[in-house]
């Protein structure tokens, strides 16, 4: 599949632009803060409904507009489809496909795939559980849009647990009086099965990955070393394999819900399920956070985002690929590897602030961007 | 703005639900070329509903004296109670014509969020209601929501210990529409639910 058109209005540093794109590989260079990034962001956003830079959609809307517009043309099997998304900060978002009436804005998510390299990558070795939980989540809505549904109907009884337990902490805290626990065991089981649907996806999901980061990353890496991924569960001890069957993770989640209590009402939030969760990633013997090199770190970031590309792939249609600014952080050798890696996909879109971070071999149509406006070279 | 009594009629109608600042106005400008006679019958609608109307003391629906037509009726079976969030649930079964035993209204699901635990329902009441042995078998008719179908789990664990049949309404498909435009999850449930076809 492939991006023909994108149109945007009112998006970040744009009040409109208009950029026609063909197949195979495109480049946008310009200096840093011209809004290079703005435009692959977009297109990140409609495959994904969300920015890979921020977490909340009020900086996507230019200073002083109320709403953003975003419209693509995908082009997949010879056919097109026009997908409109108008973001409204603070309200509903709103979609349209093929100029007909609105969409909701989750139908649209499988429409376009993208995988996309970015400065941000890094944290994925090096940040948070929640970035690695994000990429994990990110693959799964990619692959398959229901998933989609399951992380939100999990994000769902989270919010209504949560609230049950922070409000049965308050009445314990300040009127010492037995809070009212009737309702959590209903709350319990729900949490339990949506929690092990997701649950199952994702492990499952890893051990998909497994194979395919450990050859991108021994493609990339010059030093050697065995990238070794573990899903690391809330609900079971440190170091067990766990299968992904969804009666026994339920079970699990259970088990451990019933074993957190005491320590969830104290705090008042639910500290068991895949929101706790964490993939955790070794080179080697040595968990990589902490222990890779940067080098290291930047190859086994690219390696994740390289797997998940192969993965879409292997399902029968090739994602956008998209290398945003990725070039500037990495030396001259994996710059080289990773270019070789990308270039046959259907589609490929680079930005650089230079023209010399692109390796020769993704070379390919060039647009200038330049204070807001994209132009062809 | 408008000056004094234009104004609150509509700032009033505004706050009503599914009424929005546009909706108000045009409601409010067409109530004042409307004829006095009509006017007049709308506002002792209003004031009737709010004097007259009560809450059935058996079932909590909607009632004009202490017990609402159905919980009065003796042809309805008394066996059978379905249980429902809201009034307008009962209006949507009686519909159906299929349903004839005799309906509990909670009042709402229970929804920590909103501060809504099982106390701020009619739960209490159904218990008593179930605990006089009449009762054989108890419908569970919440909406297919997380929230819904949290208050039906809560009961069904609730009344087990009485040994009551305890049944849920099927979720699945619509009838009379297209395989193809059910989303993921009705589908799925109309998988887990499905059942044998017996000749």
């Amino acid at each position: 599949m492939y991006v023909s058109q994108l149109q945007l209005a009112d998006y970040r540093s744009y009040a409109s632009a208009h950029v026609v794109l063909e197949p195979g590989i495109s480049t946008f260079i310009g200096p840093n803060g011209q809004g290079k990034t703005n435009l692959v962001e977009a297109i990140g956003y409609v495959a994904t409904l969300g920015s890979h830079r921020v977490a909340t959609d009020a900086p996507l809307v230019r200073q002083g507009a109320e709403r953003a517009i975003v419209r693509a043309e995908l082009v997949k099997d010879g056919r097109t489809a026009l997908v409109e998304l108008e973001i409204n900060p603070g309200k509903a978002n709103r979609a349209r496909l093929n100029r007909s009436s609105a969409t909701r804005p989750r139908d649209i998510l499988g429409l376009l795939r993208t995988v996309l390299f970015a400065p941000e990558d890094l944290a994925l070795v090096k940040g948070d559980p929640g970035e690695r939980r994000r990429f994990l989540d990110e693959l799964l809505i990619a692959r398959a849009p229901r998933y989609a549904g399951v992380r939100s109907d999990y994000d769902r009884v989270l919010k209504q647990r949560n609230a049950l337990l922070k409000s049965a902490s308050a009445r314990f805290f300040k009127q010492r009086a037995e809070p009212d626990l009737s309702t959590l065991d209903v709350w319990d089981d729900h949490l339990a099965t949506a929690g092990a649907e997701l649950l199952a996806a994702r492990i499952g999901l890893v051990a998909e990955l497994q194979p395919l980061v450990a050859k991108a990353y021994g493609e990339l890496a010059s030093s050697g070393g065995l990238p070794v991924l573990h899903y690391r569960g809330s609900a079971w001890p440190e170091g067990t394999e766990v299968p992904a069957d969804r009666d026994r993770l339920a079970g699990l989640l259970r088990d451990a819900l019933v074993q957190a209590r005491p320590q969830e009402l104290q705090r008042g939030v639910s500290l068991v399920g895949p929101h706790r969760d964490d993939l955790y990633l070794r080179l080697d013997e040595l968990p990589a956070k902490g222990y890779a090199s940067q080098g290291e770190s930047w190859s086994y970031a690219l390696a994740l985002r390289l797997a998940g590309f192969e993965l879409l792939r292997a399902d029968g249609d090739d994602p956008v690929l998209i290398l945003d600014d990725v070039f500037a952080e990495l030396d001259a050798e994996r710059r080289r590897r990773l270019a070789e890696h990308v270039r046959t996909a259907e589609q490929v879109l680079v930005s650089a602030a230079v023209p010399g971070d692109i390796p020769d071999e993704l070379v390919g149509r060039r647009f200038r961007v330049q204070g807001g406006t994209v132009e062809r070279e | 703005m408008y000056e004094g009594a234009v104004q609150n009629l509509i700032d009033e109608l505004g706050r009503l639900p599914g009424v929005g600042p546009k909706s108000a106005q045009r409601i409010a400008f067409h109530l004042l070329s409307a004829e006095t006679a009509d006017v007049k019958r709308l506002v002792n609608a209003l004031v009737e509903v709010k004097e007259r109307v009560r809450f059935c003391a058996i079932c909590g629906n909607v009632a004009e004296e202490t017990e609402c037509r159905i919980c009065r009726d003796p042809r309805r079976d008394a066996a059978v109670i379905c249980v429902v969030e809201e009034s307008k649930d009962v209006v949507a079964i009686e519909r159906t014509r299929e349903f004839r035993g005799r309906y509990h209204v909670l009042g709402g699901a229970i929804s920590p969020i909103e501060g809504v635990g099982p106390d701020d329902l009619r739960i209490k009441e159904l218990m008593t209601r179930l605990s006089d042995g009449q009762i054989t078998e108890l419908i569970l008719a919440t909406d297919p929501n997380l929230e819904g179908e949290a208050t039906a789990t809560y009961l069904a664990r609730l009344v087990k210990p009485m040994g009551l049949k305890v049944t849920r309404l099927a979720s699945g498909l619509p009838v009379g529409g297209d395989l193809e435009y059910a989303d993921e999850v009705t589908l799925g449930r109309a998988f887990e639910g499905r059942r044998s076809l017996e000749f």
